[in-house]
């Protein structure tokens, strides 16, 4: 777990030094005119600069410390929306130095055409080339198992410390380069090329290097890049109808009001909200191969979930025990744990932990040196022959109806009936008997994972609708479905089953999101709109999906949404707080523009600010200061609660539209009672 | 003066405008819902004469390229007709008081200003126009322009609620316009107003003996026919230069609340339109009530503000209990000349019944912040085109605050989209602020102003923010007939028509082709007291804070200095 720790510790001083340089490094206008709405910022700063540089050839040197406090503050403007992004990177590089250091020189035993084994570098490998790695050895590239069974420690990709199996066919078969074999020993045909690997795409996603914007973030950003224009339009436009009724407006507090009006705030946190999210699924330990993913996810109508794993445990547990005949339920539970007593099976087990959780008691010196009897095919029972000479059994109720009779034993009449309510209940019953005694039944069914239902709870008030696919028959899919609080479920479904289910959603105009691991997963994944395979899965199955958990929990997709929403909702709150921004700001730099000349424009200056010098520094400062202020909620995201969108919106609002519109008042009214002190 | 009288009026007034809501946006929606029904019967022989003489056989959907480029080809051919009429009217029939040609940059700025609904008059009509540029140019292009908008409204109705990429057939649209909304409604409202004393008549000049024994000349003409569509197509050009403060275009309080229905009817009406078009009857309220909201507000400032009259007079000690009555018709009244200016101006109209350039300042204030807005009603069809836009845009700020990427009746705003809809917000500032700091650059424009100062600010920002907006009324203070003046506004009206057109065409043709997302509980609705909430916020932040500090200079600096 070690490198997990590694991961989550790594906003530190490191990090904070790389942003602090890369703010400035940011500042190189070639890189800047990525950003329209920063850049717009910088040029205004250069200009006050060369005003402050210069005064004398602008016929500026009465403002040479206004001018000067301006640059300063502007020059801070942009250093701040700089760190706010570098910080965002710098997580993810960090991250990916980490990764990289598992990527150190390897050494991989490839096996010659003649039949030979040559020591060649991990680089030189090429798709199809086979290699053994024995234990203690480093996996040299991505490949599938060809030959053998091995141990593989993957902590350095998971972060999840247990070796994992793997062996040749089956959905086990992947394996990933930079993961270590532990034990045993395999053959590997490699899959990909030098710098394609999963390690590769992992650093290069964590780093932010191919980093591509999503559609939503074009749209946002042509919206603030309009906006931008439209305050350039109002600022340009301004000095000369200004001027024809004599008031002068200086350059620098014409560049200030620009500043103020043009949305800086999400201007300067947009990249860093976008890399701070795709980090985020990072850090939960799954691998968006792209932003466009992550956004998906949170728009999501449709779940395709699969039963075993995901919804249930996809064992079989004991869940009641009803008696037959004259037995009481005590009695069924006592002689239904002595059976189970060396019984190692997970149904075994569950038998065991059922007893004792209700409450049950048997005598275990009954069980001591008894000879346990292991479940067979043929017999399809399992149990004990105890010291006294007693046998007890469970298994199926044909098997122990029929060993009952031949001990001649009679069947009780309400057994046949007691089976075929819990077969019909989706369950499984399993008969218990002691010698020529039937004695009553052990219901086994399906145990759905505890929170689930109260996650689809959630998903349902998000608007997503869950479907269930499982190869159950439809009355075990139909208990689980209703026990789970699924919406919908699929039974005895086949592969191609989910790709219909899929298209048929789509069809509808919704987006869809499934799990998957094996190979006959990879056309759904491939075909839903978030596909999130598991990293145990075949490497068909996570090519085709655009999200890689590395836990291999499916569940994980329930997180992914929300992330995903959170994202967007991060982006949207940003955006209003921005715009609403601008209402105070107003109040602050117009009568201050107009107030030399139009003195009773005082009445416009509702907050009260202490000199026109003064209200414009404070509104810059407050327009700086928000950015770095703002940073941490960039970051971590705003938070999100499953509700309906109703309620979300009417939150966010108030609390970024109404609190955007406030708190500029309030801190531009602060700021100013400083500033004040000396214009 | 009687506030309570006042209210009483513009409730009433208001409340007819409720009523007419929602059977009149029932029956355009009926005209264009290209459905079978019972009114086919009478227009249908006559759309099929029209169809038959223009030899248009092919009235297939058209997508919205092909709509786009008709609309416009078809507005070209107009203009150009209409250009060559008033250029040469001194020749033609129906002249009888012998009215010369009309000069180039004239000519030119009136016909842009017709054809693009605006009808700012730089020209007298009494003096300007032969009877027949009246009734065929003028009064043509009334017709023309206000179907033009309508078709554009339907068009982008369709494209948001319908699937299939396609928008409609234009020329069935425009005629349809014509033939089952326009021209119906205008004969019964130009009978009403003859009936009520306005003039319909091709004589010529009344030479009038006056009992001081002058000689007075009365000009008269086809007011009545002029006066319907002027306002139903909330065109606004005037037949007298006065505008609809004459007692022939305007005669009585009664004409006055007919005048402001026509104007706001078709407007108003539309949202409900809407509602039916996208199966839900809520979407269409609230956009109604957004545009309620902002008039009513906008009404009661100019209505307070002129009810308190001019402090310079109040001070002087001057009887000011009717208010600021400068300017104003005393058969009208504040109230009725508040009203008519707020829905002349929110509707985009342009008529005027009282001279907005002597209003106080921050009655001043109203109509040109309703035509920066353009969205409060607006002219016939445009109007709603640019709430809907507002709204897209407020979806788009606030639907991602929900966590999903944002989507307007089912459809995804995508980056394609909010292109084109930075062209059509960016272009109102750009039209009106440009050419305004242009004007006070050079001396052909800021020689134009009567008042200087702050007033000359409002003179000069009026001037481009009605010919953006559409509306066409004038402050009237400007000396306005100038090659600078009807060049640069000409190219502000035509800029003002065609691009937001053009651009918002685009986002329906754009949205039509998409898939629709399904509604879910987490879905943003738009359809709530919420989404009102949120589009007024966005109407107010991003359409109205841009003119704040020009705003602040002109009207509110005059207010400021004034008391």
């Amino acid at each position: 777990m070690d490198s997990t720790n590694k991961r989550k510790k790594l906003i530190t001083s490191e990090i904070v030094k790389y942003a602090l340089g890369q703010s400035f490094v940011k500042l190189n206008p070639m890189v800047m005119i990525k950003n329209p709405v920063m850049f717009v910022v910088e040029l205004g700063t250069f200009i006050v600069l060369l005003l402050t540089l210069f005064p004398s050839s602008f016929g500026a040197e009465a403002n040479f410390g206004f001018n000067l406090t301006v640059f300063i503050v502007l020059l801070f403007t942009v250093l701040f929306a700089n760190l706010a992004e570098a910080i965002a990177e710098g997580r993810g590089k960090a991250q990916a130095n980490a990764l990289k250091q598992t990527k150190t020189d390897v050494t991989a035993n490839k096996v010659q055409s003649g039949g030979g084994v040559k020591s060649v570098p991990a680089t030189e490998l090429r798709k199809g080339d086979i290699v053994i790695v024995a234990q203690g050895e480093m996996i040299p590239g991505d490949g599938e198992v060809i030959a053998g069974i091995a141990t593989v420690d993957e902590s350095a990709i998971t972060g999840e410390s247990a070796p994992v199996m793997k062996e040749a066919g089956g959905d086990f078969c992947s394996v990933t380069g930079g993961t270590r074999v532990v034990s045993d020993q395999i053959k590997v045909r490699i899959t990909s090329d030098p710098g394609e690997s999963f390690l590769d795409r992992m650093i290069s996603l964590v780093e932010g290097a191919k980093r591509q914007k999503t559609p939503n973030e074009i749209a946002l950003n042509i919206l603030l890049i309009t906006l931008t224009v439209i305050f350039l339009i109002v600022v340009v436009t301004l000095a000369p109808i200004a001027k024809y009724v004599g008031v002068n407006l200086e350059i620098p507090v014409l560049i200030s009001l620009l500043v103020c009006l043009i949305p800086t705030t999400i201007g300067g946190l947009l990249s860093a909200i976008g890399i701070a999210g795709m980090d985020r699924v990072t850090q939960f330990n799954v691998l968006a191969m792209s932003g466009k993913a992550v956004e998906a996810a949170g728009d999501i109508n449709t779940m395709i979930l699969d039963k075993t794993g995901t919804i249930t445990f996809g064992n079989r547990m004991a869940s009641d025990i009803m008696p037959v005949g004259q037995a009481n339920v005590a009695d069924v539970a006592s002689w239904a744990a002595i059976s189970s007593i060396q019984d190692e099976t997970p149904e075994g087990r569950s038998v065991m932990e059922w007893v004792r959780k209700n409450g049950y008691t048997f005598d275990e010196s009954k069980a001591r040196d008894a000879e346990f009897i292991e479940f067979k095919a043929e017999t399809r029972m399992s149990g004990m022959d105890l010291k006294n000479g007693w046998k007890v059994r469970k298994g199926a109720i044909d098997a122990v109806k029929q060993w009952v009779t031949t001990q001649g034993g009679t069947i009780p009449a309400d057994l046949t009936d007691k089976g075929n309510h819990i077969a019909s209940e989706g369950g499984t019953p399993l008969a218990v008997a002691v010698n020529d005694q039937m004695l009553g039944l052990i219901y086994l069914k399906d145990t759905v994972k505890p929170g689930m239902r109260e996650r689809f709870e959630q998903l349902r008030k998000m608007g997503i609708k869950t479907i269930m696919c499982t190869g159950d028959n439809p009355l075990t899919a139909a208990t689980i479905a209703r026990e789970a609080g699924v919406d919908d479920f699929i039974a005895e479904s086949k592969p191609e089953d989910k790709i219909a289910v899929i298209r048929r959603e789509q069809a509808e105009g919704k987006l869809v999101a499934m799990t998957g691991d094996g190979t006959n997963d990879a056309p759904a994944l491939a075909q839903a709109d978030v596909g999130l395979a598991m990293n145990s899965g075949t490497i068909a199955a996570k090519e085709a999906a655009n999200m890689v958990d590395l836990d291999s929990d499916p569940s994980k997709i329930i997180e992914v949404v929300s992330i995903g929403k959170q994202l967007l909702m991060t982006r949207g709150a940003l955006t209003t707080f921005s715009i609403a921004n601008d209402v105070a700001k107003y109040f602050a730099i117009i009568p201050a523009m107009f107030m030399l000349a139009i003195p009773e424009m005082h009445v416009l200056n509702v907050m009260g600010l202490g000199s026109p010098m003064s209200a414009i520094l404070s509104a810059l400062i407050f327009n700086a200061v928000i950015i770095p202020l703002l940073i941490p909620l960039a970051m971590k995201g705003v938070a999100y609660k499953p509700m309906s969108a109703s309620k979300l919106l009417s939150r966010n609002l108030v609390l970024y539209g109404l609190g955007g519109v406030i708190a500029p008042f309030i801190g531009i009214k602060i700021i100013d009672l400083v500033v004040h002190l000396w214009i | 003066m009687n506030v309570g009288m006042d209210v009483l009026q513009i409730a009433v007034v208001i409340g007819l405008l409720l009523l007419i809501v929602k059977p009149l946006g029932t029956y355009i929606y009926h005209v264009f819902s290209n459905e079978p029904n019972k009114t086919d019967r009478i227009f249908h022989p006559v759309e099929k004469f029209i169809f038959w003489l223009t030899g248009l056989k092919n009235r297939s959907e058209m997508s919205w390229k092909r709509y786009a480029l008709s609309l416009l080809l078809t507005n070209a051919v107009l203009t150009v007709i209409g250009f060559t009429i008033l250029r040469i009217q001194k020749w033609l029939p129906l002249n009888p008081n012998g009215i010369d040609n009309m000069g180039t940059t004239l000519s030119f700025n009136t016909i842009i200003s017709f054809m693009t609904n605006t009808n700012l008059q730089h020209y007298s009509g009494e003096t300007g126009l032969s009877y027949f540029s009246q009734m065929i140019v003028i009064m043509m292009m009334m017709f023309t322009s206000a179907a033009t908008g309508i078709v554009v409204a339907i068009a982008f109705i369709r494209g948001i609620t319908k699937k299939g990429g396609t928008l409609g057939n234009f020329f069935t649209d425009f005629v349809k316009a014509h033939t089952r909304l326009l021209i119906p409604l205008a004969i019964v409202v130009t009978l009403v107003l003859v009936g009520l004393k306005v003039p319909q008549t091709l004589d010529s000049t009344i030479q009038a003996q006056t009992i001081t024994g002058e000689t007075q000349q009365i000009a008269i003409g086809p007011v009545a026919s002029l006066e319907s569509i002027k306002h139903l197509g909330t065109n606004g050009g005037g037949f007298f230069g006065v505008n609809s403060s004459h007692p022939f275009e305007n005669p009585n309080p009664l004409t006055n609340v007919i005048e402001i229905l026509s104007m706001w009817a078709i407007p108003a009406s539309l949202t409900y339109t809407f509602g039916r078009f996208a199966k839900n009857q809520k979407q269409g309220w609230i956009v109604f009530s957004v545009m309620s909201i902002l008039f009513v507000a906008f009404l009661s400032l100019v209505y307070i503000s002129e009810s308190n009259g001019n402090p310079v007079l109040n001070s002087v000690g001057a009887d000011v209990s009717q208010g600021s009555m400068e300017g104003k018709e005393t058969r009208f009244g504040i109230a009725q000349s508040a009203l008519f200016t707020t829905v002349t101006t929110s509707a985009t109209t342009g008529s005027v019944n009282n001279m907005h350039d002597t209003l106080t300042p921050l009655g001043g204030l109203v109509p040109m912040s309703l035509m920066m807005l353009n969205v409060v009603f607006g002219g016939d069809g445009v109007g709603l085109v640019n709430m809907l836009m507002y709204a897209i845009l407020a979806v788009f700020l606030a639907g991602l605050m929900v966590g999903r990427t944002p989507e307007f009746l089912g459809r995804k705003i995508e980056p394609h989209d909010m292109k084109l809809i930075a062209i059509a917000i960016l272009a109102h500032p750009l039209i009106i602020l440009g050419p305004t700091a242009i004007s006070f650059l050079t001396n052909l424009g800021s020689g134009a102003i009567t008042n200087p100062g702050f007033h000359g600010i409002s003179q000069v920002l009026y001037e481009y923010t009605s010919s953006a907006a559409n509306n066409g009324s004038g402050f009237e203070g400007l000396a306005d007939n100038t090659p600078f003046w009807n060049i640069m506004t000409g190219v502000v009206m035509f800029l003002g028509r065609y691009v937001s057109i053009i651009a918002l065409l685009g986002v329906a043709g754009s949205l039509s082709h998409k898939k629709w997302v399904p509604e879910t509980i987490g879905t943003f609705r738009t359809d709530n007291k919420l989404f009102a909430g949120v589009l007024l916020g966005t109407v107010i932040l991003i359409g109205a804070l841009t003119f704040l500090p020009v705003l602040v200079l002109g009207p509110i600096a005059e207010y400021l200095t004034l008391g």
